[in-house]
């Protein structure tokens, strides 16, 4: 009640001294010798530092007994916490209020020692004592570490292979057929206008970077491809990598406007990562974020029975790009 | 002569005024009465035309689109919308159920597909998983919490949609949403999508507090705002002897 | 002559070691103990709990990405084809007993670690105790934070979700972006194209469980051996100079407190990790490359990263149709590489251009006494945090009704205008806490107001005596 008291005083007036009495120290102390030691434990305080040790037993017991008798998650954290969290309490409190509160003080080590360095140089130079031809020995030294390190670092390049023309291979052929992602057949009517699949090549691993596709249609008379590209698209059909050219994520978003001219955004797939779009019907060119390559676009046919087929490989590089290699 | 026809001219205008604004919202002042008909040129043909052929800019024609479509506009309260660029979001619906009733009728006399009947029953979970990760993660989330579409487009969340309307969604590709017709998801599919959909209202939180189900910034968030602020404030308690 | 030793156990060990000398300096060893010192404890004892929850894992973790389909109890996932590791994960989190709690509690741990070392950070960078002797020890630090940011990606990409093999194939298109050696280093660790060899999922395992645990259990060793030869530095205060250490000896105080914290710790760990749910991998379902998800995050302590990539406009400069900076690599790359870079170099930064002070320091300074330090300190933290919070807060800024290409605009213009105006007003709140030497929460410092005999009031500049109670 008087350091309450003495608090709202202190706010009022701002006086130091009275500031410092409610702290129960000294006012105005210079040069204090900061060592202390005080015996604080009374009997109570070790009771309650026995009730602590027991509640963090009995908690540490109730979590053996959950986990032998079955698996409730939230009730093994609730014990096994509660036990850590006791215990902690316990130590604490024998930390702070039982075992004797000292403040000590002790010297810092000299670090620098100027003598020393200067007799550790000696020492180490007195090892080369009589040695005259130290450049070629020390050119010599180096190319031997320099050489056997080299080699220690060689086998390295059985981890994996060099990069080449790696990302412009997919299983992607002119002739093969889509798929979905049970093997069936995709037929060019079981895509409208509006829709998104994802498509393999037939006969070759899903999980190749080259192999998915995303599958759209667009109105035919909307494409905007270049003029190479003029047959790619058979009844506006349009199959692009589905591997972001940005970081490598599924392309998973697709934007088709339901009604165009109240929308105002074109048909674009898009990347939840870090949101790249392209628009579908200009051959996946980027129109928003950071990609900096359109997706490489399959050329389609549509076979008579009318599946659908690559009509060539990917027009580039899959996925993100690589330092020094080629784009397209 | 100007003078005797004044009254008609002046009532015509206002009639042609009143015509051209968009339709009220069902909720302010009384609500509208009316079958279909009127219901429709009251609140939808000022944007899609009163022969329901559309208005360029303002709204796509409604011919074709039948019972599916309406219903699910109106159900979800997406229509009628306030101005024709936004993005249509679930919101109450603006009509009572007999009112968008006739509306759905009126609309669906025009042709169309009539609103579905899905059984999530009939589904398998496990397919329903499979197809959301596939086609409709990248938008919705996972586990359906939504996200963005970029540059502004919203995915909402599926947390209130029922198996109809996610039925109904999936054949529409409302607002930026792609579709997908019957050869390439067959009802029986549509039913495992609404049935996983209706799962991940409340998902398997085996862990404890799901904060979300959003992933790793709530995360995140706890690790700082809990953990972090717990484990300070116990050094607090230690340090400097309690003080 | 020495007594009996089988019954005296400190004879015992004497007779044998010799320590009984260095154990009771060891014993007096003075530790400051103000409460943030304690700090790198916290991360220190997240690690324990780390390797110990770590070691149960990998009892059941099968680190293989051989296809297998999934037969346990959680529904969605009935006959879906998954990876091995995939699979041994979910059995781990719904089959094994306590196995959800330990692996939750794995991976809070992770979380918490970063935390506690981002804290203790700042405390070290915000005091000056990276000066002179501690230098080493500071470079030291930072590569430890460097390698838990690692290592906690490697851990949680390990179970083969849909999130984190999102994050792997981020990770490897930034390793490829790096200029001359990227792509031949990312064949080599892959294996191949991205998803990489079958060999690839082991050489991950292995470099999180044991190069870079043991890499850690090191450099920690190392850090720890060098605070107690060159002793912990502390706050200005009585009887605290620059050759001496005041403070609680190790035993019993010390050893108590911290040995508290240790528990304190588990506790919290342990709480969270089976009343937090965190990373569920069941819901998100196994990693496919055709497949993503919306709002796909990495863990916290990588959200700067992912905030970089997507800040970056579409910048990917190529000559001769060869690409020369794949885009990843400003945001993956260089801007993480710069910000280290700068931390590392800061002591030298500080020592030649800022104070021109290469004497030893042992009293730490309180952030205002070095203001250009905390403002730049300041500056570093708003730009981190601001490309965190971009990267982060897209759906909640969203759902408020700010688009994501308004969002995008904002911060771009918001990385270059607010860290100069919090290094700025960090300068002014520094210079102004020092020249009025108050500290901001404890003390109040305001006018001394005397009562006028002829009424009315006015300012003085001494207390006035009469109306303090006199001193205890």
């Amino acid at each position: 009640m008087r350091r309450l008291l003495r608090a709202i005083v202190a706010l009022l007036v701002g006086t130091r001294a009275v500031r410092g009495a409610a702290r129960g120290e000294q006012p105005e102390q210079t040069e204090a010798d900061p060592r202390r030691r005080e015996i604080v434990s009374t009997p109570r305080r070790e009771l309650v530092l026995a009730v602590l040790l027991l509640a963090a037993a009995a908690f540490a017991i109730a979590f053996v007994v959950l986990i032998l008798g079955g698996d409730p998650v939230q009730w093994e954290a609730v014990t096994l916490g509660g036990a850590f969290a006791c215990l902690a309490a316990a130590l604490g409190y024998a930390g702070l209020k039982v075992v004797p509160q000292e403040t000590e003080v002790e010297e810092r080590p000299q670090l620098e020692g100027p003598e020393a360095e200067e007799q550790l140089r000696r020492t180490l130079a007195a090892g080369g004592d009589g040695v005259s031809r130290r450049r070629l020995l020390t050119v010599a030294g180096l190319t031997a570490g320099g050489s056997l390190a080299a080699a220690l670092a060689v086998p390295a390049i059985s981890l994996g292979p060099a990069v080449g023309e790696a990302p412009f291979r997919s299983p992607w052929r002119r002739g093969r057929a889509l798929v979905d992602e049970h093997g069936e057949p995709i037929s060019a009517d079981d895509v409208v206008e509006g829709s998104h699949l994802t498509a393999f090549p037939a006969d070759a691993d899903p999980r190749e970077l080259g192999s998915p596709v995303a599958l759209v249609r667009v109105a035919p008379d909307t494409l905007r491809l270049p003029p190479e590209r003029r047959d790619w698209a058979p009844e506006g059909l349009l199959a692009y990598s589905k591997i972001c050219t940005h970081a490598g994520c599924a392309v998973s978003l697709y934007r088709y406007p339901l009604s165009e001219d109240t929308t105002g955004e074109p048909p674009a797939l898009a990347c939840p990562c870090h949101y790249s779009m392209f628009a579908v019907r200009e051959g996946a060119r980027v129109i928003g974020g950071p990609a900096g390559r359109p997706l490489p676009q399959l050329p389609l046919e549509i076979a008579a029975d009318r599946t659908l087929r690559a009509a060539g490989p990917l027009s580039g590089a899959v996925g993100p790009a690589w330092w020094g290699v080629r784009r397209t | 002569m100007i003078a005797r026809w004044a009254p008609a001219l002046v009532c015509a205008a206002a009639a042609a005024v009143l015509w051209a604004s968009p339709g009220a919202p069902a909720q302010e002042g009384a609500p509208l009465a009316g079958d279909g008909a009127s219901l429709y040129r009251q609140s939808c043909s000022s944007c899609h035309g009163s022969d329901l052929r559309g208005v360029p800019g303002k709204g796509p024609p409604l011919r074709g689109v039948g019972a599916l479509s309406a219903d699910f506009y109106l159900s979800t309260g997406r229509m009628p919308l306030a101005h024709p660029d936004d993005e249509p979001v679930r919101n109450p619906p603006a009509f009572e159920a007999p009112q968008r009733r006739a509306l759905v009728d009126y609309i669906a006399s025009f042709g169309g597909p009539p609103v579905p009947h899905v059984d999530p029953g009939a589904g398998s979970i496990a397919q329903g998983q499979r197809l959301f990760a596939d086609r409709c993660s990248g938008c919705h989330q996972v586990v359906g919490r939504g996200g963005i579409v970029p540059p502004s487009g919203v995915a909402p969340a599926l947390r209130h949609a029922s198996a109809t309307q996610v039925a109904q969604a999936i054949r529409i590709g409302p607002y930026t949403m792609p579709r997908f017709n019957a050869a390439e998801l067959d009802d029986r599919e549509v039913a495992s999508i609404a049935r996983y959909v209706a799962s991940t209202r409340d998902p398997a939180d085996r862990g404890g507090w799901g904060i979300g189900n959003l992933g790793p910034v709530p995360e995140g968030m706890v690790a700082w705002l809990l953990a972090g602020v717990a484990l300070l404030l116990v050094v607090r308690g230690l340090g400097e002897r309690g003080r | 002559m020495s007594q009996d030793s089988g019954r005296d156990p400190i004879a015992f060990v004497d007779q044998r070691l010799g320590a009984a000398a260095t154990t009771r300096k060891a014993l007096r060893y003075v530790f400051p103990d103000h409460w943030s010192f304690q700090l790198g404890e916290i991360a220190l004892y997240s690690f324990v709990v780390l390797l110990a929850t770590g070691v149960y894992l990998s009892l059941f973790f099968e680190s293989s990405l051989s296809r297998t389909v999934y037969d346990g109890g959680y529904a969605p996932l009935a006959g879906t084809e998954v990876s091995r590791a995939y699979a041994s994960a979910v059995r781990l989190s719904f089959d094994v007993p306590a196995g959800l709690l330990i692996r939750q509690t794995h991976h809070w741990a992770a979380l918490v670690f970063v935390v506690a070392i981002v804290m203790h950070l700042m405390r070290i960078f915000f005091t000056g105790a990276f000066r002179k002797p501690r230098e080493l020890n500071w470079m030291i630090g930072l590569t430890m934070l460097g390698l838990a940011l690692v290592e906690g990606f490697a851990g949680y990409s390990l179970p083969d979700d849909l999130l984190s093999g999102m994050g792997l194939a981020i990770a490897q298109a930034v390793a490829m972006s790096i200029p001359l050696i990227g792509g031949d280093v990312t064949y080599a660790l892959w294996g191949g194209e991205f998803p990489g060899s079958p060999e690839f999922h082991s050489r991950l395992f292995i470099t999180h469980v044991l190069l870079l645990p043991g890499a850690l259990a090191v450099l920690i060793a190392l850090h720890l051996a060098l605070v107690v030869r060159q002793r912990h530095t502390q706050f200005p205060g009585p009887g605290r100079t620059e050759r001496n250490d005041v403070g609680s000896p190790m035993w019993p105080g010390y050893a108590l407190r911290s040995l508290s914290l240790l528990a304190a710790v588990c506790a919290v760990l342990f709480l969270l990790g089976g009343l937090v749910q965190i990373n569920p991998i069941w819901q998100w379902g196994p990693y496919e490359i055709w497949e993503g998800t919306n709002g796909a995050q990495p863990d916290w302590y990588l959200g700067w990263l992912i905030g970089a990539l997507r800040l970056m406009p579409n910048w990917e400069p190529h000559v001769a149709g060869y690409t020369l900076v794949p885009n990843p690599f400003w945001g993956g790359a260089l801007f993480p590489a710069g910000l280290f870079g700068l931390l590392y170099a800061w002591p030298l930064i500080e020592q030649r251009l800022i104070t021109r002070d290469t004497s030893r320091h042992e009293l730490l300074d309180r952030p205002r006494d070095n203001p250009v330090r905390t403002a730049a300190g300041v500056a570093i933290l708003t730009l981190v945090v601001l490309v965190f919070g971009f990267g982060s807060s897209d759906r909640a800024l969203v759902t408020a009704g700010f688009a994501y290409s308004l969002q995008l605009t904002v911060t771009r213009v918001a990385v270059f205008v607010l860290p100069p105006v919090a290094f700025l007003v960090a300068l002014r709140v520094c210079r102004e806490l020092r020249d009025r030497d108050a500290h901001p929460l404890r003390e109040w410092d305001g006018g001394y107001v005397r009562r006028r005999p002829d009424g009315g009031f006015e300012v003085v500049p001494e207390p006035p005596r009469s109306s303090a109670p006199p001193p205890r």
